[in-house]
């Protein structure tokens, strides 16, 4: 599903290097799990991916399917399968929930030249995926993220995947900033999504997280690159004795 | 949540196949007609040829002649900030008529096809195209159900109005200028230059003696009007002035909902466009005012467009009246606008909400002047100014309250909003207050688009322009809530449209 393959990439007006020589393959189905200590670039990885400004790809490969994403412009990301669940989402005044999922789901189906839901299709579609979320119907009717409680921003990330059922997700600390029960909804819906034919990465601090969404595969991530991988056993073994040993078998410290 | 409020909220389907489908300009095509013209430049023979065109009675003419006479004493405004480029008013066509109006064609064969096409391309159907076109009989013909009024003008005349014996039935006359001035002589005695007087300021002033058409609206008392009533303005013939004049007197307990919208072909020469609308609000009467601007704006190089020099202004003269503009200014390449508020009767009230948009080399100078007379009068101002490109928009408001207007109140919010970092965004409020139980509020925010935001969209599979687009309008959504629906669909369109190129 997703390949990165020796992965550099750099800040575009810095000579800061954040990722050197990142190796990831995220199998059709999976979930992996990415786990990693502050500044190891598991963000950048996220943001590198989804096409945003400012970082600048130096080497390397980074290819959903057949289709080499660093070639394409964001958006056509997004058509082609990719979601990214942000930590921070963004709040965009005055535009309506509803019209911001209709307007991104029809512009990927015509991408995709597919025919655009009609009005009522799609509020038959959108309730339907807010009823299986438990999404109160006022969350849809709200501005973009405007005014939300940190659990309902996440749990909008969470509906908008559902609404663009896309293939590869990538999960950016989507626990940061959640309480206990919050982190257990969002986590719900994220595993109300999984399929056979839908993979997910899960960038996380916390064990906790992965009590609720089980990877199948764990990655320790730091220094712009995967230093070890495992089973979930692996995430177990950092929540109870830190990165410190890892870091260190691979020449670094914890305090970098 | 009802489909209406999905379409009132942002951007639609239709509006991001509208943007994906359009060149820069929708409107910019010319239609090939056999036209009339009245000689190059402006004199007392002009005045007195145009006046004879329509038909006019004599005191009618009189009224043009004086307006003449002061306007060839005025200077043109300076104060704006604006960036002028000299006009030169004998270099212009002041009165331009398709031939085939001259005499009212008798079926639809006998209209000239073109005129018939322009109207198909503007997207008006065709039982009111014939309408327009000025079929005789068109009106009888079992019309479906339709809820807008429409009064065409194309260059100098008006081609047809729709609708007028459903809203005769009523008692709304709404027909063209000129023929009110024929048929209605003592309404139009009685309120032209009642609230624009012909004197009132250069632009006025130049239209008072040469206006060739323009609507006329009258709203019986205590009725409501059937429908929304609605006047479409095409500049059309090259070199050529428009100067309509609407007239709406709505009164006592009467109320009314009026449309207004504009378009004209690519050129490379600049037009002029110099417009009166004067509105009576008798007591508890209640007249909206919607404006979508879409004139040429202009090339990406700042060629050609329309010189759009508008005087509007609105008079509640008698208690408890009510008025609200709404306008979107996205055309023009210079626009010098103010739709105003004359709140004279106690407990009136005006609102304005308006959004502007200049994108490339336009120049905008608008915003709203809300003059306090009586008592518990109240007003509301609402601007979204949109600057991209290299263009420049500014909002020019006055608040004023006179020492009679006892306990009235004004909030005003002026936001901007800045595409680019080439373009400039200006607030210049004006506020007076004579007496010491008015409020005046008054808020002011100016930002940037986000780039978060914009990459937010886009990660969700929201190309970059429609991207725009939706933020943009979602910063308008005050304002296109206040738009009838037809309009408010148009407008997030033109939004969409106006800001094509701004980024990238």
């Amino acid at each position: 599903m997703l390949e990165i393959k020796n992965l550099h990439v750099k800040l575009e007006d810095e000579d800061k290097v954040i990722l050197k020589g990142m190796n990831l393959t995220v199998e059709t189905g999976k979930v992996h799990a990415i786990m990693g200590p502050n500044g190891s670039g598991k963000s950048t990885m996220s943001y590198v991916l989804s096409g945003r400004d400012g970082y600048e790809v130096t080497d390397g490969s980074a290819k959903l399917g057949d289709t080499e994403l660093l070639d394409l412009e964001p958006e056509e990301r997004a058509a082609a399968g990719l979601f990214l669940a942000f930590q921070y989402p963004v709040e965009i005044p005055g535009v309506g929930n509803m019209t911001f999922l209709r307007t991104a789901l029809n512009a990927q189906r015509k991408a995709r030249g597919e025919e655009e839901l009609s009005a009522g299709e799609f509020l038959k579609l959108v309730r339907a995926k807010a009823k299986t979320l438990k999404i109160d119907a006022d969350m849809l009717k709200r501005p973009v993220n405007v005014g939300f409680s940190g659990g309902e921003k996440k749990r909008n990330e969470i509906l908008q995947m559902a609404m663009l059922e896309p293939k590869m997700c990538i999960l950016d600390e989507t626990d940061s900033g959640l309480d206990v029960d919050a982190m257990r909804l969002v986590a719900d819906g994220v595993n109300a999504l999984r399929s056979p034919d839908r993979s997910f990465l899960v960038i996380t601090h916390y064990q906790r997280l992965l009590d609720h969404i089980k990877p199948d595969v764990v990655h320790i991530m730091a220094d712009g690159r995967i230093l070890q991988t495992g089973g979930p056993e692996l995430a177990l073994e950092v929540e109870k004795n830190g990165y410190a040993e890892i870091l260190a078998a691979h020449g670094l410290t914890e305090a970098k | 949540m009802t489909q209406e409020t999905d379409i009132r909220e942002g951007v639609d389907r239709e509006t991001v196949e509208t943007v994906q489908n359009m060149g820069s300009y929708k409107y910019g095509w010319e239609t090939e007609i056999e036209m009339e013209y009245a000689p190059k430049g402006i004199s007392e023979e002009i005045v007195r040829l145009i006046s004879q065109k329509n038909d006019e009675p004599e005191w009618m003419l009189e009224w043009r002649l004086q307006a003449y006479a002061r306007w060839v004493e005025m200077k043109e405004p300076e104060w704006a900030l604006l960036d002028l480029p000299k006009i030169d008013y004998q270099d212009l066509y002041y009165y331009a008529r398709p031939k085939s109006m001259v005499e009212k064609p008798k079926s639809l064969d006998e209209v000239d096809p073109k005129l018939l096409a322009t109207y198909e391309k503007l997207g008006i159907p065709l039982k009111e195209q014939m309408i327009l076109a000025g079929v005789e009989g068109a009106e009888n013909i079992n019309l479906e159900e339709r809820q807008v009024a429409v009064d065409a003008v194309f260059d100098s005349v008006s081609v047809g109005t729709t609708f007028k014996e459903k809203l005769a039935e009523a008692g709304v006359i709404f027909c063209s200028i000129s023929e009110a001035i024929k048929e209605h002589p003592e309404l139009v005695k009685k309120y032209l230059g009642s609230v624009v007087p012909q004197t009132d300021n250069y632009f006025a002033t130049l239209n008072s003696a040469c206006f060739s058409d323009g609507s006329f609206v009258y709203v019986p008392p205590g009725t409501r009007c059937p429908m929304e009533l609605s006047t479409y303005f095409r500049i059309n013939a090259e070199n050529t002035g428009q100067f309509e004049r609407t007239l709406i007197v709505c009164d006592k307990g009467a109320y009314v909902s009026y449309l207004e919208g504009c378009t004209a072909p690519k050129r490379d020469t600049a037009q002029l466009h110099a417009a009166v609308v004067e509105i009576v609000i008798l007591e508890d009467a209640e007249v909206k005012y919607s404006t979508v601007q879409n004139w040429f704006p202009g090339d990406e190089e700042g060629k050609g467009g329309i010189y759009n020099f508008v005087t509007k202004r609105a008079d509640c003269r008698e208690p408890r009246a009510k008025v609200m503009w709404t306008q979107v200014e996205t055309g023009s390449a210079i626009t010098w606008k103010y739709p105003s508020c004359i709140l004279r009767g106690d407990d009136s009230s005006g609102e304005f909400y308006s959004i502007a948009i200049a994108n490339n080399y336009q120049q905008a100078d608008t915003g709203t002047k809300m003059v306090h007379l009586g008592k518990n009068t109240r007003s509301r101002i609402v601007s979204k100014g949109i600057s991209a490109g290299q263009a420049q928009n500014t909002y020019r408001g006055l608040v004023s309250m006179h020492p009679r207007a006892k306990n009235s109140r004004n909030y005003t919010q002026c936001d901007s909003l800045l595409i680019g970092d080439k373009c400039g965004a200006h607030t210049v409020p004006y506020i007076e207050v004579k007496n010491n139980s008015s409020r005046v509020e008054h808020e002011a925010t100016t930002s940037k688009v986000d780039d978060d935001q914009l990459f937010y969209c886009r990660a969700r599979g929201v190309g970059e322009e429609e991207a725009v687009a939706l933020v943009v309008n979602g910063f308008c959504r005050d304002v296109l809530q206040a738009l009838p629906m037809e309009f408010a669909m148009e407008a997030q369109s033109l939004v969409a449209i106006s800001l094509e190129g701004s980024v990238g």
